[in-house]
Parts: structure tokens; C-alpha cells; sequence
């Protein structure tokens, strides 16, 4: 048995002091604070409590970590046994088990950080370029009846953004130039897709997609190529690549980016056949209605025209003439009357004058005319003894015989 | 210049039948025109109202495919 000095000074501890001093000290370590570590997952078990517990390990240790349930939930893939990652968090320990441990806060797959290195040296260069400036930017047409799409004509996103492409605006046509989305090929099969697009078929914009994937899936749409051939492109390219948290460099240069493949396709179609719709029928209520207004006019009018044809029509102007007529001949008569009043008033005097004239008006004073053989006697000389006379008196001729001569 | 016959409306797309409805309703709109042109007016705006419905209502997305320089109906293979 092993004799302990006595007077050892050697600083005691208890276990759980000991830890706890641990793990003040790691703790206190930045350079063990926010770190990364690559390893492969072994051991993984993720209980109900949705933790994930597993061991990254490497030819030579292995190591403890463990990932909350929060940050867990936050996963782009699902962690398999055998995995490579890489591994983001803090170093601790869990006191209980004495077990210092890697706390996870995110986890990507192993190569992810080198490329993430080359997507953010492209993006300050091509930025620095100019090439996703907002000035650079083209609208995209609200209603486009010729739309482009480079995708695979295989993928699952082409059948989306058909979908959503008939159920909005099934007057458009579509033109596809497939490529490959992924792989050594992609990239130069992309921009020989939008270049030719847009060559053949003019389209008035093209939609650039692929469904989603991992980072190396998606990285076509970081080559460089791939974004030139974008900003270059004739018609507005709208991107959808992916899903809602995946941004790629061709998103970056597109004129529009969707987070997925059928948002794509329904920013292509702002104006989408119920609108087309509802247009018509507003339309057709203005045609309806110009014709009633139009009609409202016209007998507007007509009713202008009939009451202006009453005022001059000929039938108050025989009504006015009968009236003339009238007072004319009431007037003609009246002076009809007069004239003959005058007339006969002339006549009386005329009358009266020969009456005085007369030599009967003589003979009612007493006087006589006497006549031979029709000739007035008014000289001695016209008669001889014997002849016979006629004498007129007042009322009346008798015949005489010259008896003497006085 | 004389004006042609215009086109039937059945051999018109929806564009221009939809152009065309737009021109005869300004055009009735600004009024003063004499009734029998308003009446040939409305009935063309009628017919063409009637082509567009039935456009919209059998429309079909066109799918086309580009093989190197040319297009090709494009089936998709489900």
C-alpha cells in the first residue's frame, strides 16, 4: 500500500470543483468558444426530446457533441451516421458525466465551407463588377405571352412552373431549352440554353430554375458563366433556384428572383387569366352601357326634334292662317258694308239731285209741259190753229186742240 | 386608304380581338356617331367580347422545346 505523505501540498478538490474549474477554464477559451470542427457522425441518436446527440470522430479521436432541439429544428439535411461535416459551436462540459463536449449550433456537409469561401470571393468580385446592381435591373412584363424556361426537362420544377403556368395564364406560350441543373456539365449546358433561348425564341422573359438540393447541387448557379450568361441575356431573367433560404450568384445577376421554382413561374404571370376575365366583363358592361347611353341620346334628341316639329309644323301654320282668314274677312266685310253704305248714300243724293232736276218735280207746283208730236212746246211759234197737243200735268196727260190764238 | 372587310372573329387571337374590343369601346364611348354605325359597332364588340370569353375559356399552355436551333412540341414524361 502506498504511504501518503503527510504533509502533501497538493491542492484538493472534489469532483465536482474539479469539473466545474474545467469548465470555467474551456469556457473561457475564445478560441474554443466559436469554432468549427470536421469529422464524421457516429453514434447519432436523436431521442424524443428532438436533441441530437452524436460523436464526430477522425482517424485519430473522437468527439462528444450535442445539438438543442431550437437549432436542430433549423437543419438544411438530415445528419446520417457515416456523414462528413463540419460542425459549429461552442466546447463544454456536461458536469454530470464529467464529458467535455462540442454544444452544435449548426452543422453543414464537409466541403460546404470551402465553397462558401469561393461563393463569397465570386460575389465581392462579380459585385465589385457591377453586375447585381438594382440599376441594372429590367422590369419584367406583367402579362408575357411568350415566357422562356432553361431547367431540366426531367426535374420535378419544370412541372411545377408548367403547372402554375397553365392554371394562370394558359394563353402563354412556353419554350423550354433544357440543360442540366447539376454537375461538372451544367454550367456551359445553362449559358448555351439562355443564349440560344433567346436567339430562337425571343421570349419576352425567361425563368431560370432548378428544384432544391444541396449546396454542391445547386452550385451550377454559382459559376460564373452561368451568372454572365444571365446578365447578358435579352430577355429579364427571373430565378428561382432551390428553396426559400438558398441564394445563389445567378439569383444575385437575375433581374427578378423567386425563392422557388413555381414563384417564379407566378411572377412571370402578374396578370393571370381571372384578371383577363374580370377585364372582359368590365368591358362588356362599358359596350352595354355606351349603347344605352347611346340610345338615351338619340331619343333625347328625337324628343328635342318632335317638340321642335310641333312648334313649326304646318298644321299650326293652317290653324294660324284660318285665323288670318277670319279676321280678313271679318275686316273685308266690314269695309264691303261701308262701301255700300257710301254707294248708297251717293245714290240717295244723286236721286234727290234729279229729282229737284226733274221736270215733273215742276209739275207738282202746278206747272203743265206740253208736247207736239213729242216735242216739247216752249215757243209760240211751234203751234198753228188746230194742231194737236199733248199736255202733261202732275198726275196725269190728256190731249188738247189748238183752239185760238189768244 | 379602304377600309377592308373586317377580319371574322373567329379567325382572330385574343390579342387582337381584345385590341379590337378596346377600339370599338373608346370608340362608342366618345359617341356621336350615327346609329347605324353604333349599331355595327356594338355588335362587332358583342361578337368579339363572345371570341375572347371562348379563347380564355379553352386555352391550353403551348409547350415547345428548343433542340439545338429549332422547336419541337414538347411532351413531358411523366
Amino acid at each position: 500500500m502506498e504511504q501518503l505523505a503527510l504533509f502533501d501540498a497538493s491542492p484538493r478538490w472534489t469532483v465536482t470543483g474539479l469539473t466545474r474549474h474545467l469548465r470555467l477554464l474551456l469556457e473561457a477559451d475564445p478560441d474554443l468558444q466559436d469554432i468549427w470542427v470536421q469529422g464524421e457522425i457516429s453514434n447519432l441518436s436523436r431521442p424524443a426530446s428532438g436533441h441530437i446527440y452524436f460523436t464526430l470522430k477522425d482517424s485519430g479521436a473522437s468527439l462528444r457533441c450535442v445539438m438543442w432541439k431550437t437549432e436542430a429544428a433549423r437543419l438544411r439535411f438530415a445528419p446520417q451516421d457515416g456523414m462528413a461535416i463540419e460542425a459549429h459551436g461552442s466546447l463544454g462540459i456536461y458536469e454530470v458525466a464529467g464529458q467535455y463536449q462540442l454544444y452544435a449550433d449548426s452543422l453543414r456537409p464537409l466541403g460546404e465551407g470551402a465553397l462558401y469561401q469561393e461563393f463569397l470571393r465570386l460575389k465581392a468580385l462579380l459585385e465589385a463588377e457591377g453586375l447585381f446592381d438594382a440599376a441594372r435591373k429590367r422590369p419584367i412584363p406583367a402579362s408575357p405571352r411568350r415566357i422562356g424556361i432553361v431547367t431540366s426537362p426531367t426535374g420535378a420544377a419544370l412541372r411545377d412552373m408548367l403547372n402554375t403556368l397553365q392554371r394562370r395564364m394558359p394563353l402563354a406560350e412556353v419554350t423550354l431549352a433544357p440543360a442540366p441543373v447539376q454537375g461538372d456539365e451544367a454550367p456551359l449546358a445553362l449559358v448555351a440554353a439562355l443564349r440560344s433561348l433567346n436567339r430562337v425564341a425571343a421570349p419576352e422573359v425567361i425563368l431560370l430554375a432548378r428544384g432544391g438540393g444541396s449546396i454542391e447541387d445547386l452550385w451550377a448557379f454559382n459559376d460564373e458563366r452561368v451568372v454572365r450568361a444571365v446578365t447578358e441575356s435579352q430577355a429579364p431573367v427571373i430565378t428561382g433556384v432551390g428553396h426559400e433560404t438558398d441564394f445563389t450568384l445567378a439569383d444575385f445577376a437575375a433581374d427578378l428572383r423567386a425563392p422557388t421554382p413555381t414563384a417564379a413561374a407566378e411572377l412571370a404571370t402578374a396578370i393571370t387569366v381571372l384578371d383577363l376575365r374580370q377585364t372582359l366583363i368590365e368591358m362588356a358592361q362599358i359596350l352595354t352601357g355606351s349603347m344605352g347611353t347611346f340610345f338615351e341620346r338619340q331619343h333625347n334628341l328625337l324628343e328635342g326634334f318632335q317638340s321642335g316639329l310641333r312648334f313649326y309644323s304646318p298644321i299650326r301654320r293652317v290653324q294660324t292662317e284660318r285665323q288670318r282668314v277670319d279676321e280678313l274677312s271679318r275686316r273685308g266685310n266690314a269695309a264691303q258694308a261701308y262701301r255700300l253704305e257710301l254707294a248708297a248714300e251717293r245714290l240717295m243724293g244723286l236721286e234727290n239731285r234729279l229729282t229737284a232736276l226733274s221736270p215733273l218735280a215742276v209739275l207738282q207746283r202746278g206747272y203743265a209741259v206740253v208736247t207736239k208730236n213729242k216735242q216739247v212746246v216752249v215757243s209760240r211759234s211751234q203751234v198753228q190753229v188746230g194742231d194737236a197737243l199733248r199736255v202733261r200735268l202732275r198726275d196725269g196727260e190728256f190731249d188738247a186742240r189748238v183752239s185760238g190764238d189768244g | 386608304m379602304v377600309k377592308n372587310e373586317p377580319k371574322p372573329v373567329e379567325a382572330l387571337t385574343y390579342e387582337e380581338a381584345f385590341v379590337e374590343l378596346e377600339t370599338i369601346v373608346a370608340g362608342l364611348e366618345s359617341g356621336e356617331r350615327p346609329l347605324e354605325e353604333s349599331m355595327m359597332l356594338f355588335e362587332r364588340g358583342q361578337a368579339l367580347t363572345k371570341r375572347c370569353a371562348e379563347l380564355l375559356d379553352k386555352a391550353e399552355l403551348k409547350v415547345q422545346a428548343l433542340a439545338g436551333e429549332s422547336l419541337a412540341d414538347f411532351k413531358e414524361n411523366q
